[in-house]
């Protein structure tokens, strides 16, 4: 019962946090741009405000159309509760069902609805969008899969909470394909959650935007929905990067003390990589749409060289 | 005993990372890049070395990583870039036309390393011998940077990343090689280094850019 | 031993000495001076080494058998004759502009750098040193073959420099290998790299390393012998640098690889229990001659043509050792021995051809026998020597060759016979009408060409092939039962 608690308590965290997090990292970027920076909790007043406002719908608009938020709410909740937050040892990890694999492939189902969303107007910017979305999505897909096999080959599980378990369990050991597996996985959290320099979130230009081209037709509840779980997601990834990589301080028991100190841990780690993330976005140019294959192709070289290196060195 | 498995910790993520800066080499299109790009291979080789001499106390080893970080960290890429200002080389080469291949092609070195080296049990340790997999993984790729490149300058890098390779696979397979052929190699390496610099200024005369592509007069045509 | 000594000792001082007074009006002569010097001092080493068996000196790191003074002797009398030679062509190539007199004071450094490191290759017993002088030895002739400064002699120069240099960064990593295949051994990290060591505990090496690393050799110093695929530099490198040069390069340059590989394979024998280095140099050797061959008969440049001949000879010694008889063995330094002599006589006659004539290109040369007798003639007797006509000594090398070949395999001899002829019809079709054509200049030219070193070095070549005299038939079978698995010994 207590378990079942703290995974509600996770998943509710990870709805509620996610604006947060995103109001942070814009916050921050405003100040390194030495602009003034609005309120850290703007992104809950948007959503409320969407939320309120009429919902409009084009009248060629399918099934699929309004289907697809509520599909792309569902994953996001459904990865909240296989990514551990802030402790592991809970009952999901030992139920077989969310492995990294069914995460990725979450992922892809609800991205498969958001671009036939896209598309499913007609209009030329939700085609435009869509297709990008895919080339982005097509090249960055297997080179999250490759860094999520090579923790599964450390750990022996592609269970997270039990590769987590592992890695700290394990005594400390430098790895050498830990380190490009990070690079690898930090490039796609840039490239999968839609940031500078694959595509830049702040964006509405016709000709650059990609995430945004595709949804230009949503409104209301269901642009709110959309937006929401774009920041989970967001979430998710850092969360994969921080407790993954720096898994220091996450619960391994259900005492109060140590979820506690797991949550204040967890929440001083997401936002650290807010910063590292706010650093880089304003550090980098986004980059040519035809550019961007450039880009994920070194991303699956890292990957890949994180996968050689572990078999290579490590076995 | 601990600290010589930590430092096989510290020498495979080294080596790691200078594979990394191998397959940078690689698909860089930017000349300075790549001379930083080889000085910071150097530098990791040059720590790996002192990270050797310090858990053998070797004081051989410890002038070895001297000699390393004084030629190929500064003077080697100081010489280089020095001279890229001297002869207004232009800053961007070419990319390679097919650089996902490039990399594929690189990674496919990397196997055919460990399935030659694989079979060898001289090695004082496993770790050890995965290292040296990655050293003539480096020394490969150095070859393939010289390949296909046909920039005069990238030559040079290629060349010296395949020394890189060589070293540190010497580094680690027999730590290091007497101090006499040390002495010896370093030396042929800094007039090697020169005599590129000569050629560059004759190549720049002759042809008037950097691009030995452009170096075809001599042909097998017997009209 | 003060002959070793003075023998590394001669080409220093003569390199220091051109570094500073390197531009008097006597350089040449001082430059001949400095080689008869080495030479002579190597007869001493060579008499001394008769009478009292191998030497080992200066700290274990000199190791001196018949094997390395027979190439000794040679380098130092090869380089002699191309020193009196060199002298002549380069003061005139002075006087009609082609260098400059800074240019020349580098032609001499590096003459004498070149024949140093050359020495140290065939002196020294480390195996690590035994690069350091190989790699030495390219980098001395690189800037020589660009000597002339035209964009091609630089854009040979480069092909060379690149080649070789790649080439033998793949043979350190050879090199390595052999080192560490003795890691398990009780010997000291500082004694692993001597060939006297190492070859006491020869049969104990991880025969694996042994196979990778001999692998990474014959890359790197088959790159540097000019086997085919890896030869482009050499033809470049042959045609666009100074006769002289030329007659270096393909005298001397290309002994120091093939001694280099033999040395490995005496060593790596013994490890492995298959035939793998034999098989390798047989491959390499015969398809570089086969393709060697074909190439000569489309040539249009001499000095092109004949240095695809270097290449094809040196398949044939390569060939040689890789069938792996005593026969063969001592066939294959025989023929080292003539074509150093053949070849740099034949490159000096085609400078006095390019003196007289100043061009390469064969279409443009006729009648060399009605336009100066000595020249045509000294290039026409250098022809027959090199396309194995007796009683030159390649025709004895060649001859023998067969004879063992047909042991081995009889397909060997079908196609060693074919390709000869190959060679040789290429090598006549081309110089037919240059030597007996008719010349359609009437005005003689006046230039002064020298011809007594190529004179002389042919007529060694033909006593060699009439009759070995004793002393160097005792060298000859010392050498001959170490490579045939006699090992080192002291």
């Amino acid at each position: 019962m207590k378990t079942l608690l703290i995974e509600i308590i996770q998943v509710l965290l990870f709805l509620a946090l996610s604006p947060l997090l995103l109001g942070w990292i814009k916050c921050l970027k405003c100040l390194l741009q030495n602009r003034r920076p609005p309120s850290i909790i703007q992104p809950y007043f948007n959503l409320i405000k969407l939320i309120r406002k009429q919902t409009i719908v084009p009248c060629e608009a399918s099934w699929i159309f309004r289907f697809t938020p509520y599909l792309m709410f569902s994953v996001s909740i459904l990865a909240g509760i296989m990514v551990p937050l802030f402790a592991i040892n809970l009952p999901i990890a030992y139920m077989q069902i969310g492995d990294v694999i069914v995460l990725i492939g979450l992922f892809a189902l609800a991205r498969f609805f958001l671009v036939l969303a896209g598309m499913d107007i007609g209009t030329a910017f939700g085609g435009m969008g869509s297709s990008r979305e895919m080339l982005i999505s097509s090249l960055a897909e297997p080179s999250a899969l490759l860094v999520l096999f090579t923790l599964a080959m450390t750990a022996s599980s592609t269970n997270l909470y039990l590769i987590i378990k592992h890695l700290i369990e394990s005594s400390f050991v430098l790895r050498p394909s830990f380190v490009f597996a990070f690079l690898g996985l930090a490039m796609i959290t840039l490239a999968e959650t839609g940031r500078i320099p694959i595509d830049n979130p702040a964006t509405h230009l016709e000709l650059t935007m990609t995430h945004e081209a595709m949804i230009l037709e949503y409104s209301g509840r269901y642009l709110a929905l959309i937006e929401w779980s774009a920041q989970i997601k967001l979430m998710v990834y850092l969360v994969l990067l921080s407790n993954i990589f720096f898994p220091w301080g996450i619960a391994t028991n259900l005492t109060l003390s140590s979820l506690s100190i797991g949550l204040l841990a967890t929440i001083l780690k997401l936002f650290g990589f807010g910063l590292i993330l706010a650093i880089t976005e304003t550090n980098l140019a986004k980059l040519r749409l035809f550019r961007a294959p450039y880009f994920l192709s070194i991303t699956f070289m890292l990957c890949l060289l994180a996968i050689l290196s572990h078999v290579i060195l490590e076995i | 005993m601990d600290s010589i498995l930590h430092y096989q910790q510290i020498a495979s993520t080294l080596s790691m990372l200078m594979l990394f800066a191998a397959f940078a080499l690689l698909i860089n299109k930017r000349i300075l890049s790549l001379i930083n790009s080889f000085a910071i291979q150097s530098f990791l080789l040059a720590l790996a070395t002192f990270g050797q001499a310090f858990i053998l106390h070797r004081y051989a080893i410890y002038f070895s990583a001297l000699l390393t970080l004084t030629l190929k960290v500064i003077l080697i890429p100081w010489f280089l870039r020095r001279l890229i200002f001297k002869l207004k080389i232009p800053k961007e080469i070419p990319q390679i036309t097919h650089p996902f291949f490039t990399l594929f092609g690189a990674l496919a070195l990397v196997i055919f390393c460990y399935y030659i080296i694989a079979p060898i049990n001289l090695f004082p340790s496993i770790a050890a011998k995965n290292i040296v997999v990655v050293a003539m993984t480096i020394i490969l790729l150095g070859m393939l940077l010289m390949i296909i490149r046909s920039n005069a300058i990238s030559h040079v890098i290629g060349f010296m990343v395949m020394e890189n390779g060589l070293f540190f696979a010497a580094l680690i397979s027999t730590q290091g090689v007497p101090m006499i052929v040390e002495l010896g190699v370093a030396f042929d390496l800094l007039v090697a280094v020169v005599l590129f610099g000569v050629f560059f200024f004759h190549i720049r005369s002759s042809i008037d850019s950097m691009d030995v592509d452009s170096l075809n007069r001599l042909r097998e045509d017997t009209e | 031993m003060i002959a070793i000594n003075l023998m590394l000792l001669i080409p220093l001082m003569g390199m220091l000495f051109f570094v500073f007074f390197g531009r008097l009006k006597i350089s040449g002569a001082i430059n001949i001076l400095f080689s008869i010097a080495t030479f002579i001092d190597s007869l001493f080493l060579a008499i001394h080494l008769l009478k009292n068996g191998p030497i080992l000196c200066l700290g274990k790191q000199i190791y001196i058998d018949a094997l390395s003074v027979i190439l000794i002797v040679l380098t130092t009398f090869v380089s002699s004759t191309v020193a009196i030679f060199s002298s002549n062509y380069m003061r005139q190539n002075l006087d009609s502009g082609r260098i400059t007199a800074k240019l020349l004071q580098l032609y001499y450094i590096m003459f004498q750098a070149f024949i140093g490191t050359v020495l140290l290759v065939y002196a020294t017993n480390n195996i690590g040193l035994l690069w350091v002088a190989m790699e030495g030895a390219t980098l001395a002739t690189v800037l020589l073959v660009s000597l002339y400064r035209t964009p091609e002699s630089i854009e040979a120069a480069w092909k060379y420099f690149i080649l070789c240099i790649v080439g033998i960064a793949l043979a350190l990593f050879g090199t390595i290998c052999i080192y560490f295949s003795s890691i398990k051994l009780p010997i000291t990290a500082d004694a692993a790299m001597l060939w006297t060591v190492l070859h006491q505990h020869a049969a104990l090496l991880d025969p694996h390393v042994l196979t990778i690393g001999f692998v990474f050799l014959l890359v790197g110093y088959g790159t540097k012998v000019g086997l085919v695929p890896l030869h482009f530099w050499l033809p470049d490198a042959h045609s666009e640098s100074p006769a002289p040069m030329s007659a270096l390069l393909s005298g001397l340059l290309l002994n120091i690889g093939v001694y280099a590989l033999i040395r490995f394979k005496m060593l790596i024998d013994p490890g492995l229990s298959n035939q793998l280095t034999n098989n390798m140099l047989l491959a390499f050797g015969f398809v570089s001659f086969l393709i060697a061959g074909f190439f000569i008969y489309r040539q249009k440049n001499i000095k092109r043509m004949f240095s695809y001949s270097s290449i094809e000879h040196m398949g044939l010694i390569t060939f040689a050792f890789g069938l792996n008889t005593p026969l063969t063995s001592f066939i294959g330094l025989f023929y080292v021995i003539i074509h150093s002599l053949v070849k740099s006589a034949i490159f000096m006659s085609v400078g006095n051809v390019i003196q007289l004539v100043k061009n390469q290109n064969m279409d443009k040369i006729r009648g060399l026998i009605q336009l100066k007798p000595i020249v045509g003639w000294t290039l026409l007797f250098g022809l027959i020597a090199i396309a194995g006509f007796p009683p030159f000594g390649i025709f004895n090398s060649e001859f023998l060759l067969f004879i063992a070949s047909t042991q081995k395999n009889i397909l060997f001899s079908i196609l060693l016979i074919l390709g000869l002829l190959i060679a040789m019809a290429g090598l006549f079709k081309n110089l037919h009408p240059v030597l007996f054509g008719k010349n359609t200049d009437e005005e003689l030219p006046t230039t002064k060409v020298c011809t007594l070193p190529s004179v002389l070095n042919l007529s060694i070549a033909l006593y060699l092939g009439l009759h070995i005299p004793h002393v160097l038939m005792l060298l000859l079978n010392q050498a001959t039962v170490a490579i045939a698995g006699g090992g080192i010994t002291l």
